[in-house]
């Protein structure tokens, strides 16, 4: 979905292997964008107009999950929201480089923010690693990712 | 020869003013970096995030680009991180079943894990004597960037810092995670996952698509549950938490 290591060797195929349903009606993934998009400006005005502490997309994503049921759209949304899904790490790009505007703030609190980090993120990984185990403990191993008609043929 | 060089100057301050600079170089040197990853047999260093960053920020210093030139053009794909958001849908309904079936142990991970992580990055930030501002954009640091900015600036905090953290966060739990779990004994596929989305957002789910599908369907999973709840947990628990120390 992410970032595949084909996708590094073939960056153009790796979208248009999008693995939705055969055969693919072309223009699938242009109307899931649409419909991404519909669903984010949907969430940007529930957020504005009814003064929600939700950013939109996040109310956008609300709105797309009650909108997967309708089958109709869910093919179009799976195409699309693959195709970005697979390429998410790359959309992290420009605000990472971002941190050139903070080299004054970096190199007066640069060595302590860098202690901060690494000790919360792995205060949070292992919170939620040894915890979600525990909680686990009596189920079950998961299965690998549902099988249904429009699901990817992911290895 | 002088008016070569002149014109080549010309063309280069022409080029690096103009979108199409950004978004070539962005796209490119992610390209070229995603290429060296799965050369080293995606060893979590090599990370094609954090390398992209790391060439393109050279890149920026060694001519002389300013950052506004530069996201000019990268703002073209700075601006799908939104539509990525609520793309988040698409796994998480893929996995309705089980969020279903495990939805109180999912939630309370999240929930817990999230909470440890952003009060842990704020206190730990509070006791190194960091300002209140560099706090408060340290909360949101595991909600993915796009969101993170957003709470960010709720909190009082400056959003473009928080979108810093945010991916340097997932670019540190991407690599340490995998000594972590093995140190710790957290074997399951599943946990590894979620807590990599937990606390690690899109960079760390990312990379545990990459390793285990059950990991990366867990991951996406957690990624779409911390969106939801950091959106709007943070801004509850994270001021009082701020009054509480700026008090002591």
């Amino acid at each position: 979905m992410a970032a595949s290591p084909e996708g590094a060797s073939a960056p153009v195929a790796a979208p248009v292997a999008t693995p939705v349903a055969a055969p693919a009606r072309p223009g699938l993934g242009l109307q899931g964008l649409a419909a991404l998009l519909l669903c984010q400006s949907l969430g940007e005005v529930l957020a504005r107009g009814l003064n929600l502490p939700l950013p939109g997309p996040v109310l956008g994503l609300l709105v797309a999950l009650a909108l997967l049921s309708w089958s109709p759209v869910r093919a179009s949304i799976a195409a699309a929201a693959e195709m970005l899904l697979q390429h998410l790490s790359l959309l992290f790009v420009p605000v990472g480089v971002g941190v050139v505007t903070h080299v004054a703030l970096l190199s007066q609190y640069g060595l302590r923010m860098a202690l901060v980090l690494l000790l919360s993120t792995l205060v949070g990984l292992a919170v939620t690693g040894l915890l979600l185990q525990a909680l686990l403990r009596h189920q079950p191993p998961a299965e690998l990712p549902t099988v249904n008609e429009l699901d990817s043929d992911r290895p | 020869m002088k008016t070569g060089m002149s014109s080549f100057v010309e063309l280069w301050v022409y080029l690096a003013a103009s979108p199409l600079f950004g978004l070539t170089a962005t796209l490119v040197v992610y390209l070229l970096a995603q290429a060296f990853y799965s050369r080293m047999q995606q060893a979590p260093w090599a990370n094609p995030v954090l390398w992209s960053v790391l060439v393109l920020a050279g890149l920026l210093a060694a001519t002389g680009t300013t950052y506004p030139s530069y996201f000019a053009g990268a703002q073209f794909i700075h601006f799908l991180l939104g539509p990525a958001v609520v793309a988040l849908a698409w796994p998480m309904w893929q996995r309705r079943v089980e969020l279903r079936q495990r939805w109180p142990a999912l939630v309370l991970a999240a929930g817990v894990g999230g909470a440890a992580a952003a009060a842990s990055a704020v206190l730990a930030g509070w006791a190194l004597g960091l300002p209140l501002d560099v706090l408060a954009s340290l909360a949101p640091k595991s909600v993915t960037a796009p969101v993170a900015m957003g709470v960010a600036e709720q909190l009082g905090g400056i959003p473009a810092l928080a979108a810093v953290f945010a991916v340097l966060t997932g670019l540190v739990g991407t690599v340490f995670a995998k000594y972590l779990f093995d140190a710790l004994g957290v074997q399951r596929p599943e946990a590894r996952g979620f807590a990599l989305g937990t606390v690690s957002h899109g960079i760390g789910a990312a990379r545990a698509m990459q390793v285990n599908p059950v990991a990366g369907a867990y991951a996406a999973l957690a990624l779409g549950l911390q969106v939801v709840l950091g959106a709007l947990l943070l801004p509850l628990l994270v001021p009082p938490l701020l009054v509480w120390l700026t008090r002591t």
